[in-house]
């Protein structure tokens, strides 16, 4: 629901639907609310079955990448006598988006139910949920709800009674954006720094403390009690666009839209009908300028390709850009572009983990040029020398944090060259006190 | 059973290698060097600084060929425009913030960013208008500052004291390009190996105090060497600047020390340039000494070793097998005592590589000694001294009370040595021999690996190696004379002298040396 407003009835809700419902915090609420019967239902089952499940829905990862589920879980290696773990990835850092943060405040049951299904499915004994360090409500509801779990019998020796051990370790991030990247999580938790591994080896083959594991995002995981319980065929269902992309998905909308919140819309919902009827569309007087769909990381779409386009993850690749973690932002007339792109590379600049040098040299030098644009010193030269500096970093390094500063300014540069160039020439008064 | 080998093609040049192997080994194998800043043979791969990317037909971008492994088939390009524009696109943001103080670097001339900048980087800079990163210069243990703001982040040294000593107290400090190598609260780089980091620091960021502003890179002349300062023999390049040596770097032997060596060793040079140097010959006459000729001193040590009776010789641990071994002929076949004095210290092994420590027998030669019938017994030899016919000390430095000893002592004295020493004085006749650094000669380390060790400067005044002098003397007179005229040739004589050694030549040796048979019931 298009929390904190009221549902809207072109959104679907799975996930949301206890979303400022204080009751569904507790684990007696959870089980009235129809709660862990997913899970029991799971723990019935086979892990080939489960997993078979899970690949049926077409779930797909929705921390940013949109892996598909089932498949990730079935590359964990079978009877290896190996212990495995799972990571739920809660560190929620991509600038825009806040549906992990509400799913752990409002239902953090349904995460420990998808959690617990996962360890299951992957033959895990251990989970660690790793909660972004500035988390502080959903720490504490998350704390306590695994209390209860544990009370109740849901987590430990004998899940549920089903005689398979699950345990599940909250560990609190210390404000990283580099440690939601899933490798790098995995040095965090144990211990050291947190900078992304070079992949291969993979997580399934060498992740946690160099055993298999898999590392699921909190909407991903929260998703999969609801296609045990409803089966695979009604979540494949939930598709109103290209049919790879399948059940709901939490668009957390932020910007310039009367009504910001997280919507859950089904795959292939209209973005436009969700900017303009979900959101309220802009404010009065405005227009729409830009949409970043999926978190900062992603290209910035221009209103027409935004209006004109779908929102699942194929409907958003073909405007040119990625539906990532969902996070909308949304700019009217009133946005500065160039300050916009600048203060997104400024961010990377600050979270760049320093091992790559296209990324730690990079995204500070990509700012500095930025800056000094905003400060009214740009000139022509300078875009030729930001693209060439975004190819440098694109494709390059060990994770994409350096491709993710680069996509918003060649984008911006792409779609939004007159605003650049009103800076150079003067017609736009400086933005930023001089650098120089 | 061998290794299974795939055929890999890296630009053009097709290769068999080990499957397994990364590509930037596989290309060392067919002679093209990948430009690379983080990667070394010695320490695990962090795929950090991204020169070394390279093309890989069939791969979506471009792959760090330090971690990424050949497979059969695969085609390779290094120096392709795309892999090229990379490499300069690396270039290019290392030196945005590098200060350029090449005038004033140790590391200016064998620097690798210089290198690869002059090889192919971008002529100009487009960074003109920011000011550089700046850090202060830290001092990071004993031997060893850290020049933060040369610094390229390729984490070697963090690696080497994570991973290699094992003593994990560098770490990379703040993030993005704020980021810099950091020294744990409270510690020191003092660890016995510490210095390595000053090698594998491709830039000057790291760098020796020791050396520090001593000499340009490009006025150094480098010997192969082995260092003299215990029985592992690590391997090392003797550096000198016009005859003085300046520096001692590790060489690399995979077998012995890798690319290690440790601070004792490497800092212990200085003797290598003492300048009170016996310069000429000199023969006891009455009270006084008096300097003669080699003909002369050669016909008065014949003397002296005819017919000496019992004879004991005093050695040191740093005299070659060829000087070792045709001095003990010298001796001949009367009752002989030989020994070399041994200093014992602490041990002080690198934790990461297997069987390579700073021993406590601080002698490079105790083993080859050994092979030679040199014992370690030198209280014991010292005390036989005292009723010899005959003492001949090989360079050995004695202590005031030892001298006093040998000065009661009933026989003659013939002191091959180096430096002036007060058993001079009672000598009967002062012969001059090159140090270590003034010859070339074998070593034999506590594996029995043979090793050569070259000249790294003239010898002083009239100084020969201890083995031309007792090979000239050895040869007699006459037309048929067969005296050593170079240390391979007097090597040649021992082997044939002394069966440990049967049938080995110093051209078997080659850089890294070669294993002999272990003498029976030999331990280390």
């Amino acid at each position: 629901m298009g929390y904190p407003h009221p549902s809207h009835p072109r959104e679907q809700v799975l996930l949301s639907k206890y979303f400022g419902d204080s009751g569904a915090r507790t684990y007696a609420g959870w089980v009235d609310r129809g709660g862990y019967q997913g899970l029991r239902k799971a723990l019935g089952m086979s892990r080939e079955a489960l997993i078979e499940e899970v690949k049926a829905s077409g779930l797909r990862g929705r921390g940013g990448a949109g892996f598909p589920t089932g498949l990730k879980w079935s590359f964990m290696p079978k009877d290896d006598g190996k212990p495995h773990y799972l990571v739920c990835n809660a560190d929620e850092s991509e600038p825009g988006t806040f549906k992990d943060r509400e799913i752990m405040r409002w239902t953090p049951h349904a995460l420990i139910e998808g959690c617990a299904l996962a360890a299951y499915a992957i033959a895990a004994e251990r989970c660690y949920i790793y909660i972004r360090g500035e988390f502080t409500e959903p720490w504490s509801v998350m704390t306590e709800a695994v209390r209860e779990a544990y009370a109740n019998g849901v987590l430990g020796r004998n899940a549920l009674g089903s005689g398979h051990r699950i345990d599940i370790t909250l560990h609190r991030g210390a404000g990283a954006y580099i440690c939601g990247e899933e490798t790098a999580m995995m040095n965090s938790i144990e211990g050291k720094r947190g900078n992304p591994r070079i992949k291969p080896p993979f997580p399934a083959v060498a992740g946690l403390f160099g055993m298999p594991t898999t590392i699921n995002n909190v909407e991903t995981l929260a998703a999969t009690p609801h296609i045990v319980l409803q089966g695979a065929a009604f979540y494949k269902s939930l598709c109103l666009g290209n049919p790879k992309s399948t059940g709901t998905k939490l668009i957390s909308v932020c910007g310039h839209v009367q009504r910001p919140g997280n919507y859950e819309i089904t795959m292939g919902t209209p973005m436009r009908e969700l900017i303009y009827d979900m959101c309220g569309g802009m404010r009065p007087g405005r227009t729409l300028k830009a949409v970043i769909p999926g978190g900062s990381s992603v290209p910035i779409m221009t209103a027409d390709e935004a209006e004109t386009c779908i929102t699942d993850y194929e409907g958003v690749i073909e405007k040119g850009s990625m539906l990532g973690s969902g996070g909308m932002i949304v700019m009217d007339d009133s946005a500065d572009m160039v300050y916009q792109v600048w203060r997104l590379a400024r961010f990377y600049a600050h979270e760049s983990c320093a091992q790559c040098t296209q990324c730690r040299e990079g995204t500070a030098w990509t700012t500095r040029i930025l800056e000094r644009i905003l400060a009214g010193k740009g000139k022509e030269a300078d875009f030729q020398l930001l693209l060439d500096l975004s190819e440098q970093m694109t494709g390059k390094t060990i994770c994409v944090l350096s491709d993710s500063c680069a996509a918003p300014i060649v984008s911006g540069i792409q779609k939004f060259r007159g605003e650049f160039e009103a800076y150079m020439s003067g017609a736009r008064r400086p933005a930023l006190a001089s650098a120089l | 059973m061998a290794d299974e080998l795939v055929s890999v093609t890296i630009d053009g040049a097709a290769v068999s290698v080990p499957k397994g192997m990364t590509i930037i080994e596989a290309a060392k194998q067919a002679g093209i060097l990948i430009p690379h800043y983080c990667y070394h043979p010695s320490l695990p791969s962090p795929a950090v600084c991204r020169m070394c990317l390279v093309e890989v037909e069939k791969a979506p971008k471009l792959m760090p060929a330090c971690v990424t492994t050949v497979t059969d088939g695969q085609v390779v390009h290094v120096n392709s425009a795309v892999a090229k524009k990379a490499r300069e696109g690396v270039l290019e943001f290392l030196l945005i913030n590098h200060p350029l103080d090449c005038p004033i670097c140790d590391q200016a001339g064998e620097c690798e960013l210089q290198d690869y900048v002059f090889q192919e980087g971008r002529a100009g800079t487009r960074y003109a208008e920011y000011a550089k990163r700046y850090n202060p210069v830290e001092e990071f243990g004993p031997d060893v500052l850290y020049v933060a703001n040369r610094c390229i982040l390729c984490t070697r040294c963090v690696r080497f004291m994570d991973d290699v000593a094992q003593t994990p107290v560098l770490n990379v400090s703040e993030r993005g390009d704020r980021a810099f190598i950091g020294i744990s609260p409270e510690q020191t780089l003092d660890h016995a190996w510490a210095g390595n980091v000053v090698d594998l620091c491709p830039v000057g960021s790291l760098i020796s105090k020791d050396f520090l502003h001593k000499a340009r890179a490009w006025d150094l002349d480098k010997a192969p060497s082995v260092c003299p300062g215990c029985t592992q023999g690590c391997n090392m390049s003797i550096e000198t600047r016009d005859d003085v040596v300046v520096r001692l770097r590790p060489r690399p032997n995979l077998e012995v020390n890798r690319h290690f060596m440790c601070d004792y060793g490497r800092l212990d040079y200085r003797w290598m340039n003492r300048g009170d140097r016996i310069e000429a010959p000199l023969v006891r006459q009455a009270e006084r000494h008096v300097a003669v000729d080699w003909d002369t001193a050669l016909d008065t040590l014949g003397r002296l070793a005819s017919g000496a009776g019992s004879v004991v010789i005093l050695a040191s641990g740093r005299a070659s097998v060829e000087s070792l071994g045709l001095v003990r002929r010298l001796a001949g076949a009367g009752p002989v005592t030989a020994a070399i004095r041994v200093p014992i210290g602490d041990e002080a092994p690198l934790a990461g590589i297997p069987d390579l420590a700073l021993r406590k027998e601080r002698v490079p030669n105790l083993h080859g000694a050994a092979m030679l019938g040199y014992g370690p017994e030198w209280g014991a030899a010292l005390r036989a001294a005292a009723g010899a016919g005959l003492v001949i000390l090989l360079d050995v430095a004695l202590s005031e009370e030892e001298e006093r000893t040998l000065a009661g002592a009933a026989g003659r004295i013939v002191v091959l040595g180096t430096a002036v020493s007060g058993i001079d004085r009672r000598a009967d006749l002062v012969l001059p021999v090159t140090s270590m650094a003034e010859e070339n000669g074998v070593y034999v380390n506590r594996d029995y690996r043979a090793q050569r060790y070259h000249q790294a400067k003239p010898a002083p005044g009239m100084a020969r190696p201890a083995w031309w002098i007792a090979g000239e003397v050895l040869a007699g007179q006459g037309p048929d004379r067969d005296a050593p005229s170079t240390a391979s040739e007097a090597f040649d004589l021992v082997a044939a002298a002394f069966d440990a050694f049967a049938g080995l030549r110093h051209a078997d040796l080659g850089f890294s040396g070669r294993r002999v048979a272990a003498p029976a019931g030999a331990s280390r």
